[in-house]
């Protein structure tokens, strides 16, 4: 058959032709530009403006950063080495790293003490954030604030051992009395707690942090950005069981305690923090025992852990307000009390529902503890606008600072953010 | 209320104010109010005897007090000799100028950047998501300080434009930015109200024109969609509208003679002299204000238009809409039901982030009757208690007002 096919036909193509590839513009890079470039002449505008944006700012930026000068002890000198050429001046983050990170004051050869606390701090905040990690790590966490108390400010190791043993001893108590009553519980383990720390302020004798393990440093020599992290932390995981507080507070049937709460919470939200970071400093004073100082670093955590508590509580305000009416109900009719069904059905589940906003308030508090440099103290922003920029050596270095000081935020703030939306896809179960 | 289970009344125990819930919730509540009463008292008490010890006592008189400090940008009358309370006015003025100013052009950027962040040009959404993360990521403090020393380092001196042979020329030969603020040319009236002094009326006269004008528009626009349901024709409305926001204001600056202050470079040897200079303090807050929460509001923005399901801009489509009108007429009133409650919020922010003026040295109330004030006579617990009240009314008229609109906007379930 094919012999005949192929001689009454003059040409028969016997096998098929060889695919052409497609047309150079729908193919490969040019029409990923086409169309995510290119595609309309608006577009294209757009990203030859965009593109010269880009460039100018790469153009400003990178011959400064590469011909930065790493080893120079004063402006003067970092100049005469550049010798007219572009370049950032590094040297003063070289030569000012102590008080960037550590604040003016902190003794040099403590450093590895907030170090440490800080690489401690990974450990324990590691079974926090990741739930994947084995439970038992959560010990570790709970122990952390001693520890961490103990390494940065230093001192009689007794104080954050009786700290410790009056929330042992109050744990204990509760957990001999809550499955009677949780108000019994958790009165009994205050007043536990109470008692042990009267008698541990009591047998603490004066003077112990005179000759302790490690030097007792005062709150007032610690900045930079330690500071920064010290207040972050501190107020974010203090204030999170307070706002809860607040926000079932909040939704209570009962009218004065509702009240309370709201006025409370509509009050913080309601003036700046640059207020109550005031308030804090000239203020708050007033309102303790005539004899007590308090020093500002304690009086500026109250503050703070107010300020983020209230939002914190109207964050999970929603997580509340957005389960299911069902919930409550199928929590009532299981019998459960009050204190129960918050505990065991209705928080574990509104908590993940606010977790994202959670995490946002955080990066925004972190953001906001830059603040306490309008009250003089020393945090990063204080170290930089303050001690190094009206030092003779480093007057007028403005960017390398700044710019660095931006980076550490941008670094732990992003972080956070990415860590949040991670999260928010883990703990996404139904929906899908 | 009288079940079966009810125990019989008469018999009440001590224990039943805890285990019966008719009576626990009271309780509760008054356990919790004998607390708030201690707690008040505890403070009282330490106030009392702090303010007793150190000489003090709660009185305001010291706001009808002379301030004795200048202050470099006032939007009414003042000098040194002025009241106390007169310079925490100009704080005031000065907090809410630059809080509306900053909230106008934030949005401006903000919205920008949301739907740039949602363009289908790829360069373009990776520059507004590298914008925002850069921005929502570093503390507005230190934004603040940036952009202070980027107007106070960078830009020339205003020796610079003097002389008859400037280093830099100005903007226009209208606009001077120098490192202490931006010069601008300042309208006053020749033949108005209040001779060469000028008066407030004028500028009353003219806003009671533009009301006027916007009454007009409305007018117009009602007009021509009355026109449009009854015979399908929409008649042309842009010219008209345009006249009418032009002519009336136009005729009265006419007549009003209005003329223009021009910064003035050769006037003498040291300043530029005329004009409005708006200080550097300002612009940085303001600009630094608007740059940190546009960012913010830019993902508001992107939710908002994300949350309108696809399947309207289908539907709109499929209705034969080109993809402008889409956007404006589905899409957007959808999406600002979404974007309208966090806006408000970044609103508030703006407001409360104002308050760092102190850090740039802006006169803002903060910086004057929480700062200036507050150091000078020494009445700490006044001014915070002042300031406090100030920001707490700002708050809640601001959240009044936008809740009013967003239930103008909100969806009308039937």
């Amino acid at each position: 058959m094919s012999d005949t096919h192929a001689h009454a036909i003059a040409f028969v193509r016997e096998e098929p032709l060889p695919q052409l590839a497609p047309p150079a513009t729908e193919r490969g890079i040019i029409k990923w530009l086409r169309e995510n470039l290119f595609a309309t002449v608006p577009n294209a505008i757009l990203t030859i403006v965009s593109a010269y944006v880009i460039y100018s700012v790469l153009a400003g930026v990178l011959p400064w950063i590469f011909n930065g000068v790493w080893d120079a002890d004063s402006l003067a000198e970092c100049r005469e080495i550049l010798d007219g050429t572009t370049g950032a001046c590094f040297g003063v983050l070289a030569e000012r790293w102590p008080q960037l990170v550590f604040g003016l004051a902190y003794p040099s050869e403590e450093y590895w003490r907030p170090t440490l606390a800080l690489l401690l701090l990974v450990i324990a905040g590691a079974p926090v954030l990741f739930f994947d990690l084995p439970r038992k790590m959560l010990i570790f966490s709970a122990l952390y604030p001693f520890i961490a108390y103990w390494l940065i400010w230093g001192g009689t190791i007794l104080a954050p051992l009786v700290a410790l043993a009056g929330f042992v001893g109050g744990y204990f108590v509760y957990a001999r009395y809550v499955k009677d009553s949780f108000a019994l519980g958790f009165l009994g383990g205050v007043i536990a707690a109470m008692i042990i720390w009267w008698i541990g302020g009591v047998i603490i004798p004066e003077g112990a942090s005179d000759n302790a393990l490690l030097p007792s440093v005062q709150s007032r020599d610690m900045g930079g950005f330690m500071l920064n992290m010290m207040l972050g932390v501190t107020c974010v995981s203090l204030s999170v069981p307070i706002g809860i507080i607040l926000a079932l507070g909040r939704q209570s049937s009962m009218p004065l305690i509702k009240w309370i709460c709201v006025v409370f919470i509509e009050f913080i939200r309601g003036v700046p923090l640059i207020t109550l970071l005031f308030v804090a400093s000239v203020m708050l004073a007033y309102f303790f025992p005539p004899e007590s100082t308090v020093d500002l670093f304690l009086r500026v955590v109250i503050m703070i852990t107010m300020f983020s508590s209230a939002y914190i509580a109207e964050v999970i305000r929603g997580g509340l307000a957005a389960l299911p009416t069902g919930q409550y109900e199928a929590a009532d009719s299981l019998g459960l009390d009050y204190a129960q069904s918050m505990r065991l059905i209705i928080l574990p589940q509104a908590l993940k529902i606010s977790i994202p906003g959670i995490v946002n308030i955080a990066v925004g508090l972190f953001k906001d503890t830059t603040l306490v440099s309008v009250i003089s103290m020393f945090d990063i922003v204080g170290m930089i606008r303050g001690p190094i920029l009206s030092s003779t050596e480093w007057n007028g270095v403005y960017w390398e600072l700044l710019g660095f000081a931006s980076l550490l935020f941008f670094v732990v703030c992003y972080g956070i953010s990415q860590y949040s939306q991670w999260l928010e896809r883990r703990l996404a179960t139904e929906h899908r | 209320m009288s079940s079966i289970s009810d125990p019989p009344k008469g018999s009440f125990r001590l224990s039943m104010l805890f285990n019966d819930t008719r009576y626990r919730s009271l309780t509760f509540q008054a356990i919790a109010a004998i607390l708030l009463a201690l707690a008040i008292w505890y403070l009282g008490s330490n106030l009392i005897e702090n303010l007793r010890q150190a000489g003090l006592n709660i009185s305001y008189g010291f706001l009808g007090n002379p301030s004795g400090y200048d202050i470099n940008q006032s939007l009414i009358e003042y000098d040194s000799q002025s009241s106390h309370a007169r310079a925490a006015v100009v704080g005031v003025l000065n907090t809410l100028l630059v809080a509306i100013l900053a909230c106008i052009t934030a949005t401006v950027f903000g919205v920008l950047a949301g739907v740039l962040r949602l363009s289908k040009n790829w360069l373009v959404r990776k520059l507004m998501a590298f914008y925002v993360e850069i921005f929502r990521n570093i503390p507005v403090l230190i934004w603040i300080i940036i952009i202070f020393t980027i107007v106070t380092a960078v830009l020339p001196g205003a020796r610079a434009y003097l002389g008859d042979d400037p280093d830099r020329d100005m903007l226009l030969g209208l606009f001077a930015f120098t490192n202490r603020g931006v010069y601008t040319p300042s309208p006053f009236f020749t033949n108005g109200f209040g001779g060469a002094e000028g008066s407030g009326l004028n500028w009353l006269l003219i806003m009671a024109a533009l009301v006027a004008s916007y009454i007009g528009t409305r007018f117009v626009i009602s007009n021509a969609n009355k026109t449009q349901e009854a015979t399908g024709v929409r008649p042309k409305t842009f010219w008209i509208n345009l006249a009418i926001w032009l002519v009336p204001v136009s005729v009265l600056c006419f007549i009003l003679g209005l003329q223009w202050d021009l910064p003035d470079p050769l006037a003498n040897r040291f300043n530029l002299q005329g004009g409005i200079q708006i200080g550097a303090p300002l612009i940085a807050l303001w600009f630094a204000l608007s740059i940190y929460t546009g960012a913010f509001i830019a993902e508001n923005v992107r939710a908002g238009i994300l949350a309108v399901s696809k399947g309207q801009t289908e539907a709109a489509a499929s209705l034969g809409l080109r993809s402008n009108r889409i956007m404006s007429l589905v899409v957007l009133p959808q999406a600002l039901r979404v974007i309208i409650p966090p806006l408000i919020s970044q609103y508030l922010n703006i407001t409360k982030n104002s308050s760092l003026a102190i850090a740039v040295g802006y006169a803002d109330v903060t910086a004057t009757l929480g700062g200036i004030t507050l150091n000078q006579t020494g009445r700490a617990i006044e001014c915070i208690l002042l300031l406090m009240l100030f920001y707490l009314t700002i708050s809640l008229v601001i959240s009044a007002v936008m809740n009013v609109y967003n239930n103008s906007v909100k969806l009308k379930e039937r």
